[in-house]
Formats: C-alpha cells, sequence, structure tokens
C-alpha cells in the first residue's frame, strides 16, 4: 500500500478510537468522559506485528491522583470498551510524567460537573484559586467545610447563602 | 543500580508503613470530615508507594537482581520468578524495610497521629520538591505528581497541630506529649543511608542533610503559632538523643507487630488474590 493511503487509513482509525475513547466514563463522576477529564494523553499507531498485518495501537493515559482508585476501573473499561469493537491489537500505557492537572479538562466537561452539582476547578492552583461558586443558586458566598471530600479529587464545600453542602472538583 | 533500588523501596516503605498505621483510623476519626481527610492522605500516600514499588520492582526484574543482603532476599523469588508490588510489600521481612522508624511508630491518640503525619508531610514536601528534579526520570516523575497532593497534607497537618496546641489545656497536653514521645524519631530523616549518599552523589536523590534546616523553619513557624515551646527545655536541637536505624532495616519493637498484621493474608494464604 503506498505510504500517503495507509496515512489516512491511520489517521481514520485512529479519530475512530478517539471517538470511542470518549464514550468511557469516569465511574466515580459518570457524568463526565474520560477525554473530558484529561485522562487520555495520546493515542497512537504502533508499528505492525511479526505477521505484518496486524496494525495495533498505544493508548496513553495518566492517572488523575497518585491513589485513585477508578485508574484501574478505567483502564478495564477502555479494554473491554475496544474488545467489543472487534479491536485487537491494542495497548493501554500508564504514564506520570507530565502530571495531570485540572487545566487539562474540557470546557465541556467543567459545564457538565456543574449541572451534575460539583462545583467545577476553576484554573490550576498555581495561578491560586478563585470564589468557587455554589453550583445550586450560583453564589460566591461559600466555605469550605474540608480540604478532602468523598473522593481524592474532590473538597467538601458549603453555600452560606442556599445552605447546601457540596462538592468541588480542587484546581490540581 | 541496587543502591537505586534501596532507595526506591526506602521511598517506597515509608508511605506504605504510615500509610498502614493511618488506615487503622478509617471508621474511628473524632469526626466523619477528618476520618475522610486521614484516610483520603493515605490513599494519596499507598498510590504514591505503589507506582515506587512497581518503579523497584521493574528495576530488579530487568537486572534479574538478586538483593542478597539478609538470609530471606525478597521470599517469593522461589515461588514466582519475578517480584512485584505486592510481593514487595508482603513478602519482605522486618531487615528488608528501610522505612523511617517515625512511620511506623504507634497511633496513640489523634495529637500524636496528627503530629506524626505533620512532620513526614513537612520532609517528604521539602524532598519532593526537590526529587522532581532528579536525574532519574521516573522518580523526577513520581515525585511531580506526588507533590501536588502532599501540599495538602502539609497544610491539613499544620492546621491540627495548631488547632491542638493552641486549643484547650488538655488539647494541649497531648500535643506536647506526642512531641515528646516523636521528636526522637526526626533527627533520623537527615542522616543520609549509604544508599542515599550514593544517590545524591549520582544527583538521583536529593541531599537529606541539606533539607534539616527548611524543615526546622517550617516546623518552628507552626508549633509558634500552636503557642508551644520546647517541652525539653531548651534547644530543639542539641538537647535531644535522635534514634537512628530504620532506614538500614532495624526497627522499633513495635515494627513487628504492625509487619505481622500487614503480611498476614499472603503469608497465610500464599496467593490469595481479590
Amino acid at each position: 500500500m503506498p505510504t500517503q493511503l495507509q496515512n489516512t487509513k491511520e489517521k481514520k482509525e485512529l479519530t475512530a478510537i478517539w471517538q470511542l475513547l470518549n464514550e468511557v466514563c469516569d465511574p466515580e463522576v459518570p457524568v463526565l468522559t474520560i477525554l473530558d477529564l484529561g485522562i487520555v494523553r495520546d493515542v497512537r499507531s504502533l508499528p505492525q506485528g511479526k505477521q505484518g498485518n496486524e496494525e495495533g495501537f498505544e493508548i496513553i493515559i495518566t492517572p488523575t491522583y497518585s491513589g485513585c482508585p477508578a485508574m484501574d476501573a478505567i483502564s478495564i473499561d477502555i479494554r473491554f470498551m475496544l474488545l467489543e469493537k472487534g479491536y485487537k491489537n491494542f495497548k493501554i500505557t500508564t504514564v506520570l510524567s507530565p502530571a495531570w492537572t485540572t487545566d487539562w479538562m474540557t470546557e465541556e466537561g467543567k459545564e457538565k460537573l456543574k449541572t451534575y452539582g460539583i462545583a467545577p476547578p476553576s484554573h490550576s492552583e498555581k495561578k491560586g484559586e478563585i470564589a468557587v461558586h455554589c453550583p445550586q443558586c450560583n453564589s460566591v458566598n461559600t466555605k469550605l467545610l474540608s480540604q478532602f471530600g468523598s473522593t481524592a479529587c474532590k473538597a467538601l464545600y458549603q453555600c452560606q447563602d442556599c445552605k447546601e453542602p457540596f462538592d468541588h472538583f480542587k484546581c490540581h | 543500580m541496587n543502591q537505586l533500588i534501596y532507595y526506591t523501596l526506602h521511598l517506597a516503605d515509608n508511605n506504605l508503613i504510615l500509610t498502614q498505621r493511618n488506615a487503622a483510623w478509617c471508621g474511628h476519626g473524632p469526626i466523619l470530615e477528618q476520618d475522610i481527610a486521614i484516610t483520603n492522605i493515605t490513599l494519596d500516600l499507598i498510590g504514591q508507594s505503589r507506582n515506587l514499588y512497581q518503579y523497584a520492582a521493574k528495576l530488579i526484574n530487568e537486572k534479574n537482581i538478586k538483593l542478597v543482603e539478609t538470609e530471606t532476599p525478597f521470599s517469593l523469588e522461589n515461588e514466582v520468578n519475578e517480584v512485584n508490588e505486592d510481593s514487595l510489600a508482603y513478602l519482605r521481612t522486618e531487615r528488608e524495610f528501610k522505612n523511617l522508624l517515625l512511620a511506623e511508630q504507634p497511633n496513640g491518640d489523634w495529637a500524636q497521629t496528627i503530629l506524626k503525619q505533620f512532620f513526614y508531610s513537612v520532609y517528604q514536601y521539602l524532598l519532593y520538591e526537590k526529587m522532581q528534579y532528579s536525574k532519574d526520570e521516573q522518580l523526577a516523575g513520581i515525585a511531580a505528581k506526588a507533590i501536588k497532593e502532599v501540599k495538602y497534607h502539609v497544610t491539613w497537618s499544620s492546621e491540627w497541630v495548631i488547632r491542638l496546641g493552641d486549643g484547650t489545656a488538655e488539647s494541649k497536653a497531648k500535643m506536647e506529649k506526642a512531641i515528646k514521645e516523636l521528636w526522637r524519631y526526626t533527627g533520623e530523616m537527615f542522616v543520609p543511608a549509604d544508599y542515599e549518599t550514593a544517590m545524591i552523589a549520582a544527583a538521583v536523590a536529593p541531599d537529606v542533610a541539606l533539607l534539616k534546616g527548611e524543615w526546622m523553619k517550617k516546623v518552628m513557624e507552626v508549633f509558634s503559632e500552636a503557642t508551644i515551646s520546647s517541652p525539653f527545655g531548651g534547644d530543639w536541637n542539641e538537647t535531644v538523643f535522635m534514634q537512628t536505624g530504620g532506614k538500614n532495616g532495624i526497627h522499633t519493637e513495635q515494627f513487628g507487630y504492625m509487619l505481622t498484621e500487614l503480611q498476614y493474608l499472603q503469608r497465610t494464604y500464599p496467593g490469595a488474590a481479590w
């Protein structure tokens, strides 16, 4: 096959895989896909296998927090999703560097979080945190109850106006 | 190469052993939010230690290294050919663990647990802050990821030291008692073991001796805000004997008991899995 044609085929294939990955959701925050979260860092073709006809690919993922138990589940979910769609030659590689940051979360993902009742991260901790808006009434009159919440990625807040306690996805 | 493995295991063991202690608070914290906080910190620590054990296992397996330092090096080797993160945690013997003595100390009351976490988190923050720039890419990556988490641990444990120290007469007394109990184990952090010295020379490990000044500064700032003065009646540096040994596998009496509990399942039912 001429290289150019092959490249086009490869490109199509990779696009199809990215689309499939966008159907894999975070098990703890099921409104977010793993693409919304910025967990998938790359999808790349692997050189042909020994038979010369097995084109494979590699999915590079990165954990949110070092101890996030969802990572194992996410890796399994990706595997099942791809196997179900008939893909066989792929591998999932976890990388730690560069370290994940909430800056990689999509704007769409942040909107979905808010609708779900979790205050989204504003921007990364390096730039400093601005006021956390209550996801219910949008008030900025909110109070930190605990830096640690129901999962590693969340802190517990309470709205001083509507009194509703809520989770805040920490800037990271 | 062996020195890098020992160093990586030392870092991993620090976290695992502190994790095992902290995990005993699960369901027993003074209030729900703090129960969740300490278990969240524990989760971060165990995640970091898994990354470190996985790296150590990779190094050991790749080089097919036999770490013949004690009589039973990596006891699992006879049963399966490769070591992994689990065998490193569950099947090494007491003398093979290289964690700081501080990490293995009993939880005592909430004050002692908090203080132990505070001493360790401040140290871990300073250490990992420098380790981000290690010549070893994997350790640098693990540190750069972990430092974001450890920052929260420092904040949280500092706030609690202040709250208890500057709280009631009783909470202050408990914090002072915890300092008397734990201070003697802090000196070890800044005395490099042989494998650390080798890794410092190779620009893989930060020089722990150089972290002492900053560590003291931060700890004294927090103690001062907590209105705590030295319970030893003088200079913090000179008046207390500092116990060492953990980094080289010589542990305190309590360690054997906790390790027995940690390893019980795999020792009793070898290879048991979920």
